[in-house]
């Protein structure tokens, strides 16, 4: 089991003819993730690599089955992207791409409410099931497959580090989940955790948090409530000064809100063994999930 | 990207928000020219991006010719401190100067765009005229809050809600609408982080006045906004930044002692905190991005090291896709070029990374191997002890 992704997804890419989309396109097809189709307008009717390529997600699902999207395309056409894999009833869609405007997310975050489909980032590196599917940009051989650990994480190369030291200390995966570090994204903490919480196969949980916004929080509430699996939790910028966007769109500490103390805080008053020292985080999943 | 508030106020004007008649000048004579032009009194007020500009001294009212003269004088080329800009202060070079109005109320609106509920919020308090943040820790209650579906756009009972909750008299109500619903276009047709008013005043003719303005606009957003891109002021840059920006690096100096860098926003946050954990202060958040290179790591080692307090560095790299070989022939090749000036730490994880380790031991370059982060963060704190 894993969750949002398996075995059985079929992936179109929309922007697959792009410099990153062939490229990552044909890094997930060399870890097993089965691409059937890509979508770039204009270009129908052709081929890169193996794969068909279409001129709408439209015609790609109809034509393949594709259930799920990856989009690796400008900032400007971003929403448009995500908005029409939504239209075209896409199960999964996950947003590779970094800058989208943030009024562009919130008029796509309302649609998405009224629709079934779920979005993944944008400004995120995907999502992974290991051994199975490979939706993203991150690399697939840090991954273990088989569990028992789920991760979720607004980051992208801290999840890598964090993947990196579970599978160093023996701790295999489920699914990790990239969530983005935008301020406004689909899929979030909460939505992956009620998943892992459900999924058998998944026995304990690593969520990777930031600076900005409260996500963390009601993650740490919810989990108080109703987490029958233990968690580890990192928050990353403790010496980001306020007022400063470190990187992130999202990791922002703005009128005294969203910092990382205060995430630490809310994460260990809700049961949840938060990790101080990055070095250490495999050693101390081993610990609490023994 | 922030803008100044007589360019905020040019905004303001063309969305029918109403603003004080004024002008901006940059030398003393020019000040005393708009201030002759508008009439006395006026308002004369330094044009830099931090808040808390009054209390700094750089806010005066005029009202004689003579007190516009010695305002100008004052604050042109004033290094104005406030709490927003930090000690270092900001260079004032521009003024507006702004006729003076008769203020009968003080109040608050702003809107925001709300992460958690996805909606843009507007925000508004009789209580105008003072730290909003103060007044919405000590009398919650004197804040409303009203979120605007941005599919559904701003509404008439949004409205209603806002000045209902304000207390708004009932012949204001008409003229508080059309600022509302200007605002809110503004907002959106600009996409806007911030746009506050404080205060937005009622004058005792009855008149509703923006008579401040501050917006904040949305940098990915930029490229469909080229006239907000030519309102850019080098001068509130900093310099540093400003460069790194140009190579399209990401860096923030934090005034620490130990440089560094990382691939990734979030993994180069968390090498600040372990380096402080390890008991030095980082001097930097520098990200050189996914698909760092050769360039890009010179680049950043040049930048880092023109902070003069930097006595040493930790490079933290995990290469995924971006290869661990790759990564150390750019690091061998930058150090070459730039002629390193104090020791460096590298800590080095992922694809390629044996390979990547051979290159740098056999590069002949004073670069100090780290087996993992915290063995990186302990060794480049016991070098800058």
């Amino acid at each position: 089991m894993s969750i949002f992704v398996s075995k059985e997804t079929r992936v179109l890419v929309q922007g697959i003819t792009g410099k990153e989309g062939q490229f990552h396109t044909q890094q997930c097809i060399a870890y097993g993730t089965k691409v059937v189709a890509g979508v770039t307008p204009g270009k129908g009717g052709q081929k890169m690599d193996e794969v068909p390529v279409f001129n709408t997600v439209q015609e790609a699902r109809d034509k393949t089955g594709a259930n799920a999207s990856m989009i690796l395309v400008p900032p400007p056409f971003a929403a448009d992207a995500i908005l029409e894999a939504v239209d075209a009833g896409i199960e999964v869609i996950v947003c590779i791409t970094e800058g989208v405007p943030v009024m562009d997310m919130l008029r796509v975050k309302n649609y998405l409410a009224t629709r079934k489909s779920r979005l993944i980032g944008p400004n995120c590196p995907g999502i992974i099931t290991p051994g199975q599917c490979k939706i993203g940009i991150m690399p697939g051989a840090i991954h273990t497959p088989g569990g028992p650990v789920g991760v979720v994480s607004r980051s992208g190369t801290l999840t890598y580090e964090v993947v990196h030291q579970l599978t160093q200390v023996g701790l295999g995966q489920t699914t990790c989940v990239g969530i983005g570090g935008d301020p406004v994204n689909g899929t979030g903490f909460l939505d992956c955790l009620e998943a892992f919480n459900a999924d058998p196969e998944t026995k304990a949980v690593v969520m990777v948090g930031e600076i900005g916004g409260n996500a963390e929080e009601q993650a740490a509430a919810w989990i108080k409530a109703n987490m029958n699996k233990p968690v580890v939790g990192f928050i990353a910028g403790l010496t980001a000064p306020p007022g400063r966007r470190m990187g992130h769109a999202g990791a922002i500490v703005s009128g005294g809100q969203g910092t990382a103390t205060a995430k630490i805080a809310a994460m260990e008053q809700s049961g949840i063994a938060v990790c101080k020292d990055l070095g250490t985080l495999g050693r101390l999943c081993k610990e609490v999930f023994s | 990207m922030k803008i100044h508030e007589y360019q905020a106020k040019e905004l303001f004007r063309k969305y029918k928000v109403p603003t004080p008649q004024g002008g901006v000048g940059s030398t003393v004579a020019e000040i005393e020219k708009i201030a002759a032009e508008l009439g006395l009194p006026v308002a004369v007020k330094a044009q830099i991006h931090a808040g808390g500009r009054g209390k700094g001294g750089g806010v005066k009212v005029a009202r004689t010719a003579e007190e516009v003269t010695k305002a100008a004088t004052a604050i042109l080329g004033m290094t104005l401190v406030t709490k927003q800009t930090g000690p270092e202060g900001r260079l004032v070079k521009t003024l507006l100067v702004e006729k003076g109005v008769a203020i009968a109320k003080e109040m608050y609106l702003s809107l925001v765009p709300d992460r958690a509920t996805a909606t843009v919020t507007i925000i508004a308090s009789q209580d105008g005229g003072m730290d909003i943040e103060e007044v919405a820790a000590k009398t919650p209650e004197r804040i409303i809050k009203v979120p605007v579906n941005p599919i559904t756009g701003i509404r008439g009972y949004h409205i209603n809600r806002v000045m209902y909750g304000l207390e708004l008299e009932k012949e204001l109500m008409k003229e508080f609408a059309a600022i509302l619903r200007g605002l809110y276009s503004l907002f959106v047709d600009y996409d806007c982080s911030l746009v506050e008013i404080n205060p937005l005043i009622i004058t005792e003719d009855k008149r509703i006045i923006a008579l401040d303005a501050k917006m904040d606009i949305d940098s990915n957003a930029l490229y469909r906004h080229a006239d907000v891109v030519a309102m850019h002021d080098p001068n509130e840059d900093d310099p540093t930044e400003a460069e790194a920006a140009k190579f399209n690096l990401n860096y923030i100096n934090l005034g620490g002692n130990v440089g560094n860098m990382v691939n990734g926003a979030g993994l180069a946050m968390a090498t600040m905190d372990i380096i402080k954990q390890a008991g030095a202060e980082p001097a930097n958040f520098l990200d050189v991005g996914g698909g760092a290179n050769a360039e890009m790591v010179e680049n950043g080692f040049r930048i880092i090291l023109s902070d003069s307090k930097v006595k040493g560095i930790l490079i933290n790299i995990f290469g995924g896709i971006l290869r661990c070989d790759v990564l150390a022939q750019g690091v061998v090749q930058a150090a070459k070029k730039v002629q390193l000036s104090v020791p460096v730490v590298v800590r080095m994880e992922g694809t390629n990374v044996e390979e990547g380790r051979r290159i740098l031991a056999e590069s002949g370059l004073k670069l100090i191997n780290a087996s993992d982060l915290s063995d990186a963060a302990r060794k480049v704190a016991e070098i800058v002890a």
